[in-house]
């Protein structure tokens, strides 16, 4: 039972539009054991693991996804057409005070970063990375915004505690001989090159 | 001829004042609590006339910050008033504050663009996201203010006067409701608006999400439209 398990539930990370949740996981194969479940989708991810192969199982946003591993990015992009990255520097600093100082004003934003951010704020309205949470109740009822659930998928995170708390990242990002303005890996200087000139007239 | 034929398009320079400051202090390896105002100064002028020479378009941003560290320098030449105020503040917080976030929302920024970004590093199946974005079908008409009213009337009436207006503490803010709804409808995409309003609900209850519908749909949040056949209202996510 318990392979054909594993098997079922492969079959629905294959066939899943997004992440699966436990309790979506529980409702279809018709059991309340979330438990068993859990136990079985870890030792999937396990096997995937130890296999090697084209693609992983992420938890993500509160549910289990299958994903194509991040070595294997550029055939997959080539295969999509997929030209540049497209989350520019200044998106992705407007997305990190958005994510950390949520819910946060425009303004505030803006005084963080130093320049106007309309233009990146509607951009990641409109790839819904960010939503609008309400107004402020002070003079111009400002719009507020939050990150959204699209926004955890993306990232690879299972909910907002799941983000580096900003201590953790100055204690990596200080390291001795680590400058701060680069990364860990190689690559990923390339998954953050600036696509957007620095101001349009 | 266009004299101006050739522009050179500079990509990958800095984004704002700040990423100037920013960059300054790390070429000359500065501490940011400890900054030599003078040096940042002049070293701060000479990009922008550098920038100016490239043909840059300097947003005003960059003067504004120019002349805050002139200020800032000339503070630092006069002796401090007060002697002994410990009161008396290091001029460069004004400077210094700012920087500090700035770089520490950079650094978050840095840790987003490590993880593996889906579409970016890592691939899904081609979800179907896209198709329940709404698709304007023939049968449905977007509803007005009076069909919404008139559907909140219905609400009301069926709620009765069982539930009167009974004020107690822990009712629910609109903006409270506005973020529930965002998130039913995350998961939903669309749904009823008869589904909102729970038969046990309180009138206030009701109230307050009769008016986080009419605010969503006023920021362009959602899209109420009603089927021409059933008079069934839906709120679609946008």
């Amino acid at each position: 039972m318990s392979e054909d398990l594993g098997a079922i539930l492969e079959g629905l990370l294959f066939a899943a539009e997004g992440p699966l949740n436990l309790g979506t996981l529980a409702e279809v194969i018709g059991t309340g054991d979330q438990e068993g479940l859990r136990r079985a989708l870890e030792s999937l991810a396990e096997e995937y693991e130890n296999r090697g192969g084209g693609f992983y199982l992420q938890q993500v946003a509160g549910g289990y996804q299958l994903r194509s591993r991040p070595r294997f990015h550029p055939w997959i992009r080539r295969l999509r057409g997929i030209g540049a990255p497209r989350l520019s520097r200044a998106a992705l600093e407007t997305l990190a005070i958005v994510a950390y100082r949520q819910p946060v004003v425009r303004a505030e934003i803006e005084a963080v970063r130093g320049v106007d951010c309309g233009g990146v704020l509607r951009m990641l309205l409109e790839r819904r990375l960010i939503r609008v949470m309400g107004r402020r109740e002070i003079p111009g009822r400002p719009l507020l915004y939050g990150t959204t659930r699209i926004f955890l998928e993306v990232f690879e995170l299972r909910d907002l505690k799941d983000l580096p708390t900003l201590k953790e990242i100055k204690e990596l990002s200080s390291d001795p001989g680590q400058p701060v303005a680069t990364g860990s890996a190689a690559d990923c200087q390339e998954s953050v090159p600036l696509q957007e000139s620095g101001k349009k007239p | 001829m266009d004299p101006q034929t050739y522009a050179v398009r500079v990509e990958n320079v800095f984004e704002g004042p700040m990423d100037l400051l920013v960059h300054l202090i790390r070429k000359h390896e500065l501490d940011i609590y400890d900054i030599p105002i003078g040096l940042i100064t002049e070293q701060y002028l000479q990009y922008l006339d550098w920038m100016k020479a490239l043909n840059i378009d300097l947003a005003g941003d960059f003067l504004v910050m120019a002349a805050t560290l002139a200020q800032i320098k000339s503070r630092m030449l006069l002796p401090a008033h007060g002697e002994g105020d410990p009161e008396a503040e290091d001029p460069r917080l004004a400077i210094v504050r700012p920087l500090a976030e700035y770089m520490q929302m950079k650094a978050a920024a840095e840790a987003l663009a490590r993880r593996s970004i889906l579409g970016e590093q890592t691939f899904t199946h081609p979800t179907a996201r896209d198709e329940h974005e709404w698709d304007p079908d023939p049968s449905m008409i977007r509803v007005g203010l009076f069909e919404l009213i008139e559907a909140f009337q219905q609400v009301i009436e069926r709620i009765g006067p069982a539930h009167q207006v009974d004020l107690q503490a822990d009712t629910i803010s609109i903006k409270e409701r506005i973020g529930q709804i965002v998130d039913l409808l995350e998961d939903a995409g669309s749904l009823a608006f008869d589904e909102l309003f729970q038969a046990t609900a309180h009138r206030v209850e009701v109230i307050v999400t009769f008016l986080a519908v009419l605010e969503m749909a006023r920021l362009e949040l959602i899209e109420i439209v009603q089927s021409s056949q059933t008079g069934i209202i839906r709120i679609f996510y946008r």
